[in-house]
């Protein structure tokens, strides 16, 4: 009898909700069924709401169950891995898979994210093969027709910046990956490094090569516990395999890498802030100039990039700049992870090119709230993200787009509210956050964020007065700030000030009458 | 609750810790992970021999160590339970959830149950934001945490 191949996730979505528990019943119904399986643990397909999602593989196509408890395994074995009430078809064929572009997570949830072999059958190593026969000056020539932009938020391009680190005079350079996502709403660095890991292994590699860098490190940040066992293990067995080194793949270049461990200060996202954090200080944030590229990590050069930027890179070298630049919209290129959370029906990770609008994401991909209540409002890019109301659902998916209506993509995460929440409370929420987070250093931040929590409740008691005070205020601190923390929490708080009046009016309203 | 360490032990871990971490870049956060590690927090103890093996000032290694969430200056619960306090876990009833864990230890955020058993910790984001409410309890994550799971996990956890 041919052996049974069954998929269970350990991304940590999955293991959440007790992936652990499924495996380990899949594997004892074998047993008892006395039927040979191979037990794959790959990441997560990014269809959250169905996790655990279970996969068998029949004459060569997956089909996909979910979402499982260990309970229903039995059953599952009863019914063959067919007919069954958990049963969702080819995962291939799920709408939800149809209708995205995966480029940077093409093999996330498709393999086994520490099976080098796995990630070579895939198209894995092929870009960075290609890099090595090139110059330095025709990699940048390549990530500058790509039109890659820096996914952290910031969109800087992403050539440019290898480029002016390529150009510096220096002893040693670094490459830096971000991977202090701390966004709430955001989940696409966790599931590449994940589901993936040696994609971003091999995209640090690259720009390693590129521009003379033979260090580099993954600040990874303590909340993901299970990216940083899954990216230890992948770097060791890359060098094992000769992918890091001394000579990466024989080629006489050097380049090697290490995952340094965040200790859950949100503003270490903020590239200058996590330099000085990984170099064992504060994480308090540097003024800029001198740039990252020019005084970096020890004072040393350094491209400081996003986990998602580094992990498209070996897309982009695979397939070619052309065959990625020609997705997108306008000045936003290629694709994009949009991760779907909060009250929402189907929420998980949806590569797109840029250009889908707002509406279509909530409404289409994500199916509306999970409570069946209506929409109220959507946060667009983590905690210093504008609220979007309704009215605004056309905006299409792109870094220009957003910023025309006073928002920001950011990370890509979206996340999704009913009417039950109250902006004025998300409003005091982001002020709160701000002075929590606030390193310190720079006085609109510091104090800024505590008078505005003090000013949103103000407003809350009725004091309409306050409610041009916490305008002057978010001036302040967008004009003020060094950083995008102190310098963008003015958005969530503005936007939701703007869009929803009423909760900020009805206390003083009442108060009034 | 976790006795501070003997001195002796202190010195000789912590020497330890220092030579395993010496060729790094940047060695300071690796080690106050490994010290953590080893005794549960930082002790007051450990400042001065770290800053003498690092030839930095004791204030630095203070200041550092009061700078980031995760570095305990006193010990913890047996047991660390924190929640999601961030939005989209709010979006899908993250509130009562906090509530719950509040009223069902009996402390406030940062605040260590009588007997010693929980430490009960906000954490802003967990990366599960579709499937929150979410927490993480003794490093293990879990998500759809509706207050009749929590009731399960605080019971797990002796609480």
């Amino acid at each position: 009898m041919t052996k049974l191949k069954i998929y269970v996730p350990r991304d940590a979505a999955a293991l959440a909700v007790d992936a652990e528990k499924v495996a380990e019943a899949v594997l004892a119904e074998a047993k008892i069924r006395e039927i040979e399986v191979e037990l794959v643990r790959n990441g997560s397909r990014g269809m959250l709401w169905l996790e655990p999602m279970v996969e068998i593989e029949k004459d060569g196509t997956r089909h996909a169950f979910g979402p499982v408890t260990p309970h229903d395994v039995q059953a599952l074995f009863d019914a063959d891995w067919g007919d069954h009430a958990l049963a969702l078809g080819p995962t291939e064929e799920i709408d939800w898979m149809k209708r995205q572009t995966r480029l940077t997570f093409a093999r996330v949830g498709v393999i086994d994210p520490l099976s080098l072999d796995a990630y070579e059958a895939h198209g894995g190593l092929k870009g960075l093969r290609r890099a090595l026969e090139m110059t330095g000056a025709a990699i940048i020539d390549e990530m500058k027709e790509s039109g890659l932009r820096g996914r952290g938020g910031a969109g800087f391009p992403t050539g440019i910046k290898w480029d002016t680190v390529r150009l510096a005079e220096a002893d040693q350079k670094y490459i830096v990956a971000n991977a202090d996502e701390g966004d709430s709403g955001t989940f696409a660095d966790r599931m590449l490094m994940e589901g993936d890991p040696f994609s971003l292994i091999e995209g640090m590699a690259i720009a390693g090569i590129c521009v003379g860098a033979t260090r580099g490190y993954i600040y990874l940040r303590s909340e993901y516990p299970e990216a940083i066992h899954t990216m230890n293990e992948a770097i060791r067995i890359a060098r094992a395999r000769g992918v890091l080194g001394a000579s990466v793949l024989g080629s006489g270049f050097a380049y090697d890498m290490e995952v340094r461990v965040g200790a859950g200060a949100y503003v270490c996202g903020e590239e200058t802030s996590l330099l000085n954090s990984l170099e064992g200080k504060r994480g308090v944030v540097r003024a800029k100039p001198p740039l990252p590229a020019i005084e970096g990590f020890l004072g040393k050069p350094t491209v400081v990039n996003n986990i998602i930027s580094l992990g498209t890179v070996p897309v982009i070298f695979e397939k070619g700049a052309a065959h990625y630049r020609d997705f997108g919209l306008g000045r936003s290129r290629g694709t994009i992870p949009i991760q779907i959370a909060g009250n929402v029906k189907y929420g998980g990770l949806f590569e797109t090119a840029f250009g889908t609008s707002l509406g279509a994401l909530v409404d289409e991909i994500g199916g509306g709230t999970a409570s069946g209540r209506p929409v109220k409002a959507v946060q667009v890019g983590g905690p210093l993200g504008a609220y979007f109301p309704r009215d605004l659902f056309d905006t299409p998916f792109g870094y220009e787009e957003f910023d025309g209506q006073g928002g920001l993509i950011g990370h890509a995460g979206v996340v999704v509210f009913d009417d039950t929440a109250d902006m004025l409370g998300m409003a005091r929420f982001a002020m709160e956050f701000c002075a929590v987070e606030s390193c310190g250093k720079c006085t609109p931040c510091r104090i800024g964020a505590v008078r505005g929590v003090e000013t949103v409740d103000r407003i809350a008691r009725g004091d309409a007065s306050a409610i041009p005070l916490l305008t002057d205020l978010c001036d302040t601190m967008k004009d003020g700030s060094l950083c995008a923390l102190g310098g963008f929490t003015p958005y969530p708080v503005m936007s939701a000030l703007t869009h929803f009046p009423d909760d900020f009016h009805a206390n003083a309203k009442e108060a009034a009458e | 609750m976790p006795t501070p360490p003997a001195p002796v032990d202190l010195e000789t871990r912590l020497g330890a810790i220092l030579s395993d971490h010496a060729q790094l870049e940047g060695p300071l956060l690796p080690i106050l992970h490994a010290v953590q590690a080893e005794w549960g927090y930082v002790p007051p103890e450990a400042l001065p021999i770290i800053a003498e093996g690092l030839n930095i000032s004791r204030a630095e290694v203070h200041g550092v160590v009061s700078f980031y969430h995760d570095f305990r200056e006193e010990p913890a619960g047996r047991h660390m339970v924190k929640i999601c306090r961030a939005e989209a876990c709010q979006a899908r009833g993250g509130h009562g959830v906090e509530a719950a864990a509040k009223a069902r230890l009996g402390v406030d955020w940062h605040g260590t149950t009588a007997d010693g058993g929980v430490t009960l910790e906000p954490v802003y984001c967990l990366g599960l934001c579709a499937t929150g409410p979410a927490a993480m309890i003794d490093g293990r994550v879990v998500a759809r945490v509706d207050e009749k799971r929590l009731e399960t996990l605080l019971s797990e956890v002796g609480a």
